[in-house]
């Protein structure tokens, strides 16, 4: 009897890269329904037009790069950078600054690197550094998060999906009457005044650690982060790493000036530190992929996150640190690398 | 007796696979009758081939030395049983995957008539380790744990070494093969002779027989002959049951915590690693004198009616060994010699069981492991390396044939095990390109020392040239000086006899 020649191993692959994807998608489920309920129906319109320009980005770049669309498209990475970008866009945000933001992530940090795995920066922080850069006005307008005793008027469903269409609001409306500070921009506002951390603490949008509304989609973020931890999507290294790297200095400095300084707590749910430490500097291509280098890597993230907000000009920092720490991936990998079973490093360092 | 898990040595990642052994453990070792034909492949083992000592149409004997190797590693070929050489021609073998390679081709008359030995030799406790070592290079007998290394080289290179531990290594860690199992199951005495005899051999006063935890009858066994024998030499460990924990260099890691160099042996360890096969086979010949004419092969997978594990005499045909045990289901799409993750996938089962034949592996298709996708540098590959390798690093720099960094990453420390194709999301054969680029690199390496060689030739050549050419000057220099001096002389003599010419006239 004749058989097929085949090459070892004869057993199929567990993992896949499209169910590792929706594992992250499902993740971010329950903070996204947290964001739509504190911050009203925009997340949803933003994903919608995010998702449907990461998808159309993806398939024009492989029709030109002579690949198929469809392998392209059934990975769900196009999907995993739209919802994060959706996740660092205020919820009233027009269509254009979605779509240039989900185009630049897509065709110019992704595709124009090589595609899924060859890109050196993460694209949903490429394009929402993009977004910063061109259209800075659109990322101040926050809505005001629901809760019972502040003073804030909310739009309809039909007046959101108005504003994400045309960018303009109702005539009855005004921006100030929706819109407030985030958290972070108030801190710093608030600490450029001259004001203390408890006297801008005692803002209406402050939540009992963060921000109102920002602290619970935090939490939701962090269980849907473990969740992944868990499941061995990713792994600690990153998430410690961010976490160490923010909270430490954080808590040295609060220690050291607590008027001037706002505790670790805000930091961690004051504005993006959760999303990035779980899914985006976790996004494996453009991390560093040892495992003592995901610690750097991370350690980096939020070392820097913490320096931006503290000395920059910029409230958050969570996408200038990713961006920068992308770039120094080769030379951490390169120190990081693990002793190889049967090696003499000591010798092969000299 | 049961076996504690001791201080055991850190082995990095490696993968708990289903086992897939409980259909071929449920019955006994059965044995299987001696086949009509028996196809022996001169070359059965690692190392230089060796060369047939009988003839066409010569009747050979049990036992009868029918190849031997006279070179420095090589291992001797035997009649598995008695009948007429009907041929000497190439044949498919595992070795090469199906295709052919010399075989020596038996009728067997069923006789089994064994070679009449020399008288029986002395007991081996009396003799020197040296004799004890050429005895058993003549038993013919190899690593049976797969990578088939002719045992007695393999010891006569471990006496050069300073040793502290031999371990038998009864960890199993492929799926599906369960010969070793069924061995310890029901040869424990038989190792533990083998095990005494190793030691003696090697001088050595400290045996681990290592065995993985999901073999509890084999332990008990073994532990139970250990508790009769008293000899607390030999002490038996239990490891857990991770996949590759049964290659050498991670046994060793895992029983002494001791690393194997880079592109060293166990020995450089300290430590010497026989399969307990190897050990059941030297008692077999150092006591019974039986050379290594069979052994114990599980056939097994989905493909087969009825699993079991066999004893075969060495040359039955795979077709042959699974019609005994009950044919094919309509399923069998896949032929593997080996285990499922390291084994030889071969085209046909004309194809004789040899030394190294630990499973016949019969597999319904596979399923399609789906499109090759860009690795996302997720790094599960390199969780699971045994040998902390980072495969994806590894990959890229196959891809661009970067033979600097691919040995800068050690490439050539890779084993093989396949741990990182099953994590892989995106599906990439990491094994199977990791060796092409070894493949690569040797390729590099010879030419490299073709090159050289060539050089050193040319360079030879030009100064051999160089030196008749300097040769040649110097004598044309030579003789142009002695035309010199000889000139004004000889011209003087032409005018001189031309003056006495003239004299005369």
């Amino acid at each position: 009897m004749d058989f097929p020649h085949r090459e070892a191993p004869y057993v199929g692959p567990k993992a896949d890269v499209a169910a590792l994807m929706l594992q992250v998608l499902a993740a971010l489920v329950p903070a996204a329904l947290a964001h739509i309920w504190f911050f009203g129906p925009g997340f949803l319109f933003n994903l919608l037009v995010a998702a449907i320009f990461a998808a159309a980005g993806e398939i024009v770049m492989l029709k030109l790069r002579s690949r198929q669309p469809e392998t392209g498209l059934s990975d769900f990475s196009a999907l995993v950078t739209a919802a994060l970008l959706a996740f660092a866009l205020p919820s009233l945000t027009p269509w254009w600054v979605t779509a240039s933001g989900a185009l630049f992530a897509i065709v110019i940090a992704k595709h124009l690197y090589g595609g899924l795995g060859f890109n050196i920066f993460n694209p949903a922080m490429a394009g929402y550094v993009m977004i910063l850069v061109a259209f800075p006005v659109h990322l101040n307008l926050w809505v005001a998060p629901r809760m019972g005793d502040i003073d804030y008027q909310t739009l309809t469903m039909l007046q959101t999906l108005q504003f994400t269409l045309t960018g303009l609001l109702p005539d009855s409306i005004s921006f100030d009457a929706i819109s407030r500070a985030t958290p972070l921009d108030a801190m710093k506002a608030g600490l450029n005044n001259m004001q203390t951390v408890t006297e801008i603490k005692a803002l209406p949008i402050m939540g009992s650690i963060g921000g109102r509304g920002w602290e619970w989609v935090g939490i939701f973020l962090a269980v849907g982060g473990i969740w992944l931890l868990i499941k061995k999507i990713i792994r600690w290294q990153i998430p410690a790493g961010v976490g160490i790297g923010l909270l430490l200095p954080a808590t040295i400095i609060y220690i050291l000036d607590p008027g001037a300084n706002p505790g670790p707590g805000f930091h961690l749910f004051g504005g993006g530190a959760i999303l990035c430490a779980f899914f985006i500097a976790t996004d494996p291509v453009s991390a560093a992929s040892s495992p003592k280098g995901r610690f750097v890597f991370g350690l980096g993230v939020g070392l820097l996150i913490y320096a931006i907000r503290r000395w920059g000009s910029y409230s958050d920092g969570v996408a200038f640190a990713i961006l920068i720490m992308n770039m120094s991936v080769p030379a951490i990998d390169y120190l990081t690398r693990p002793h190889i079973v049967g090696h003499d490093d000591e010798a092969e360092r000299h | 007796m049961t076996a504690p898990t001791f201080d055991l040595g850190k082995l990095h990642g490696g993968l708990r696979l289903t086992a897939n052994k409980s259909s071929s453990t449920a019955t006994p070792i059965l044995d299987m009758p001696i086949p009509e034909q028996l196809v022996l492949p001169i070359t059965q083992h690692v190392g230089d081939p060796a060369h047939p000592v009988v003839g066409i149409g010569e009747r050979v004997l049990k036992g009868q030395l029918l190849a031997e190797s006279d070179s420095a590693l090589g291992a001797p070929v035997h009649a598995s049983s008695s009948g007429k050489v009907i041929a000497i021609e190439p044949w498919p073998v595992s070795r090469r995957n199906g295709d052919t390679a010399p075989c020596i081709i038996i009728e067997s008359d069923g006789a089994d008539k064994p070679i009449e030995r020399a008288e029986s030799a002395p007991d081996f406790t009396t003799l020197e380790p040296d004799v004890l070592l050429t005895q058993i290079l003549h038993g013919g007998i190899v690593g049976l744990g797969g990578a088939v290394f002719p045992t007695a080289q393999k010891l006569m290179q471990a006496r050069t070494c300073e040793l502290s531990y031999l371990i038998l290594n009864g960890v199993e860690c492929e799926p599906y093969i369960s010969c070793d199992d069924m061995l310890m199951r029901e040869r424990a005495a038989e190792i533990i002779s083998g095990a005494e005899i190793l030691m003696h051999a090697l001088q050595l006063d400290v045996c681990y027989i290592v065995v993985e935890s999901d073999k509890p009858e084999a332990l008990h066994t073994l532990g139970d002959v250990l508790a009769e024998l008293h000899d607390n030499r030999i002490i038996l460990k239990q490891v857990p049951s991770i996949y590759p924990s049964g290659g050498e260099d991670q046994l060793v890691q895992l029983v002494t915590n001791r690393e194997v160099p880079s592109g060293g042996l166990p020995t450089d360890a300290g430590c010497l690693v026989q399969n307990v096969g190897t050990a059941a086979a030297i008692h077999d010949w150092v006591i019974d004198h039986e050379p290594l004419i069979s052994r114990i092969i599980t056939i097994t997978g989905d493909g087969v009616a009825s699993p079991m594990n066999v004893r075969a005499r060495i040359g039955t045909t795979v077709a042959d060994a699974i019609n005994f045990t009950g044919g094919y289901t309509e399923r069998a799409e896949q032929l593997i010699i080996g285990g499922l993750m390291t084994g030889r996938s071969v085209t046909t089962d004309r194809v004789p069981l040899v030394k190294a034949s630990n499973c016949v592996l019969v597999l319904s298709e596979t399923p399609s492991p789906g499109a090759e996708m860009p690795c996302i540098r997720c790094g599960n590959c390199a969780d699971v390396c045994p040998v902390q390798l980072l495969p994806q690093q590894l990959f890229w720099y196959a891809c661009a044939d970067d033979e600097r960094k691919l040995r800068e990453f050690g490439l050539t420390d890779c084993i093989e095990c396949g741990c990182c194709d099953l994590v892989c999301p995106s599906h990439i054969p990491l094994t199977f390109d990791f060796r092409m680029a070894k493949g690569r690199i040797r390729e590099l390496a010879d030419e490299k020392a073709r090159a050289a060689r060539a050089r050193k030739r040319f360079e030879a050549r030009n100064e051999r040239l160089d030196l008749e050419q300097s040769k040649r000057d110097s004598e044309l220099a030579l003789q142009k000086k002695s035309v010199k001096q000889a000139g004004p002389a000889a011209i003087a003599e032409i005018l001189k006899r031309k003056r006495q010419q003239d004299e005369e006239d």
